[in-house]
């Protein structure tokens, strides 16, 4: 079941919610983008809708909720060490499908992978539900129909379209409907909109063969890619960390463990004691980031990481597209076969 | 969430510290419950940060850790002393099938730290009835750095024991050499069928494997670990992947056959 708001009545539906969930969604930073004069679209706590970006997408993603880049789990004092504490109140988050599906990835890694479940992840999963935007159309980079993940069928409480000046909503989830109900009594059968074809489009090889893996394709990128990582940063399905211990300095006893979000592509995250170092050119962290997305990943789990959001093309510095070196990979492993 | 949070570690007494080189000691730690050698375990210390450790000894409510010094978390383990503790958590990784070497030759190589991993594979083949076919090749930088002394002297005792140096003062009698040039001379009576444990810095493997190979060692009878940098030994925080494969979860201990498809 679903409705069609005018923005008042929308605008009216995030007050009330404002009032139960802390809202994390979309919106403009003026100048904050790729280059000084272009706005970013980051995430941020809004209680008004008109903060909510519907139109754009965003640069980066809606993981910043459930692995912030920066996260304090323990507590250290001199004689206890104490887990670090959440503020429980639930959380929407508001993303596009491609935002929805990535979430089975990070659920993957952090709840699936390994017998022990992430607890500092679980908890803060455990609070969110998420809201759909709908894509009226495909943006630059995107190549999520490839990825099979333009569409979400579940996993949203309400998707929210905005279609000429009126916002409609499809309300999957019973406890939803009557924050809606209260302010439209519009009651229409919609359905969230989703792209059928990209203009980007990428054929995934089926398998990488070794000769690929170490073919000299991948030397380009020791040139152009500067391992500057926000590719990593901005990927809804990025996931890794690195821990980091601190001590206070007024106070030398106390101290905290930290997680800290960690890329790839930048210097230091093979570093083990005594200088020793894997995948020391760029060339190499690029095969053993796309290969992660493209295949190593599938051959775990059974499907692929990348969900074709093209947020790692929309943010590189250096103009390297990714879906392009699927291409190339492809191309390259066809003709060994 | 405190109950059964794997990140929250556990407090360790330390039974005792046993020297062996200025810069490598073993730790005894209070332990109850099943390990295996070849596991690791995480030093946590509050402020300083965790690193991964191999259990380089087991025994009854207790497990050996031996640590080299070499930066932010292993000094700090060196301010440590008998009659304190240490924070631990694990066991992590799957660690050696030791009955696998029940049953004929088998040599095992180590180099360096890469002994206290295989500290317990050798120490049951030094009890097992055929320990004449059991060989090992252990090498060390110097004589300075030889750990487990004592123990190389029980070993020698039942099992055969090549003790090497990379080099050593004049007047050292002892074998000086890298340990893969004593491969080629041990006295197999079938290579093809024996089988073989390489533990040690990757450059020390890769060789290892390439003098086995030319022995008649087959892939699928090598066994190896892998080290790779760690942050948490769960399967979350990624930096131990190689290929679809978790050193921490799926290793450290690997069958050649399929570690060889390695690209890091
Ligand atoms: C499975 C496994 C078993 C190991 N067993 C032993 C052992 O039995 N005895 C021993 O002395 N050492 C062992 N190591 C190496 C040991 O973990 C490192 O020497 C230690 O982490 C260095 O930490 P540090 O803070 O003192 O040094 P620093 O150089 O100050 O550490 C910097 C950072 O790098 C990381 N790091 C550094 N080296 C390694 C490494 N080799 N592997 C993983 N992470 C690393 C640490 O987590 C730390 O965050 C093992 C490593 C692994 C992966
Ligand atoms: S690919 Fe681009 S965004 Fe990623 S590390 Fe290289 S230069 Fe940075
Ligand atoms: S790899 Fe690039 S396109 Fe794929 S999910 Fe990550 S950011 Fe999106
Ligand atoms: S050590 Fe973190 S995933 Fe293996």
């Amino acid at each position: 079941m679903g409705y069609v708001l005018s923005r008042e009545a929308f605008a009216a539906v995030i007050a009330d919610l404002s009032k139960n969930y802390r809202i994390f969604a979309p919106v403009r930073k003026e100048g904050a983008g790729r280059f000084t004069d272009v706005d970013a679209v980051i995430y941020d706590y809004v209680c008004d809708s008109e903060k909510i970006e519907l139109e754009a997408k965003s640069d980066y993603a809606s993981k910043e909720f459930l692995t912030p880049l920066s996260e304090t789990l323990l507590y250290f004092t001199e004689n206890e060490v104490k887990e670090s504490d959440l503020d429980t109140r639930p959380v929407l988050v508001f993303g596009r499908s491609c935002d929805i599906n990535s979430l089975k990835r990070l659920d993957q890694i952090y709840l699936d992978n390994g017998l022990a479940k992430d607890p500092f992840y679980k908890r803060r999963r455990d609070l969110v539900k998420y809201v759909l935007i709908g894509c009226g159309h495909s943006y630059d980079n995107c190549f999520c129909v490839s990825m099979e993940s333009n569409k979400c069928d579940d996993g949203y409480v309400f998707s929210i379209d905005l279609v000429e000046d009126n916002i409609q909503s499809n309300v999957p989830d019973k406890d939803f409907d009557k924050y809606f109900a209260q302010h439209c009594n519009d009651k229409k059968d919609v359905a969230p909109r989703y792209v059928k074809e990209n203009e980007v489009k990428v054929a995934v090889p089926d398998s990488v063969p070794l000769s690929v893996i170490t073919d000299a394709l991948w030397d380009e990128y020791t040139t152009r890619c500067i391992n500057c990582g926000r590719c990593n940063y901005v990927c809804p399905t990025c996931t890794c960390y690195t821990m980091q211990d601190v001590f206070y300095s007024d106070n030398g006893k106390v101290g905290e463990r930290r997680r800290v979000g960690a890329s790839c592509m930048v210097d230091g995250y093979t570093d083990v004691a005594g200088g020793g170092q894997y995948r020391r050119k760029n060339g190499e962290r690029m095969r053993f980031k796309v290969l992660h997305k493209i295949s190593d990943f599938k051959k775990r789990f059974g499907y692929h990481m990348c969900v074709g959001c093209g947020r790692c093309d929309d943010i590189c510095p250096e103009y390297i597209s990714f879906s392009n070196i699927i291409g190339k990979v492809y191309q390259a492993s066809k003709e060994v076969k | 969430m405190t109950n059964n949070n794997p990140y929250l570690p556990f407090a360790s007494d330390i039974l005792d510290v046993i020297k062996h080189t200025e810069k490598e000691y073993t730790f005894r730690m209070a332990f109850k419950g099943d390990v295996k050698p070849g596991q690791f375990f995480e030093v946590s210390i509050p402020k300083y940060g965790e690193a991964p450790i191999s259990v380089s000894g087991i025994g009854d409510g207790y497990i050996d850790l031996t640590i080299r010094k070499v930066g932010r978390v292993t000094n700090e383990v060196f301010e440590r002393y008998k009659g304190q503790s240490l924070l631990l958590r694990g066991p992590y990784g799957n660690g050696f099938d030791v009955d696998l070497y029940r049953n004929g030759e088998v040599v095992v190589v180590a180099g360096g730290t890469g002994v206290s991993p295989v500290r317990g594979v050798i120490q049951a083949l030094s009890q097992m009835p055929d320990a004449t076919d059991k060989y090992v090749i252990a090498g060390f930088k110097s004589p300075a750095d030889m750990l487990f002394k004592d123990d190389l002297k029980e070993w020698e005792k039942k099992l055969k024991l090549t003790l090497t140096v990379d080099g050593a003062p004049e007047g050292y009698t002892g074998n000086i050499g890298l340990v893969t040039k004593f491969i080629e001379g041990l006295p197999l009576k079938n290579p093809a069928e024996a089988k073989a444990v390489v533990v040690g810095p990757p450059p020390m493997m890769k060789f290892t494997i390439i003098e086995l190979k030319k022995k008649g060692f087959k892939d699928s009878n090598i066994t190896v670990s892998h080290e790779r940098k760690m942050c948490c030994g769960l399967g979350k925080c990624g930096h131990c992947r190689v290929n679809d494969t978790y050193i921490c979860l799926d290793g450290p201990v690997f069958n050649y056959e399929f570690a060889k498809n390695f690209v890091d």
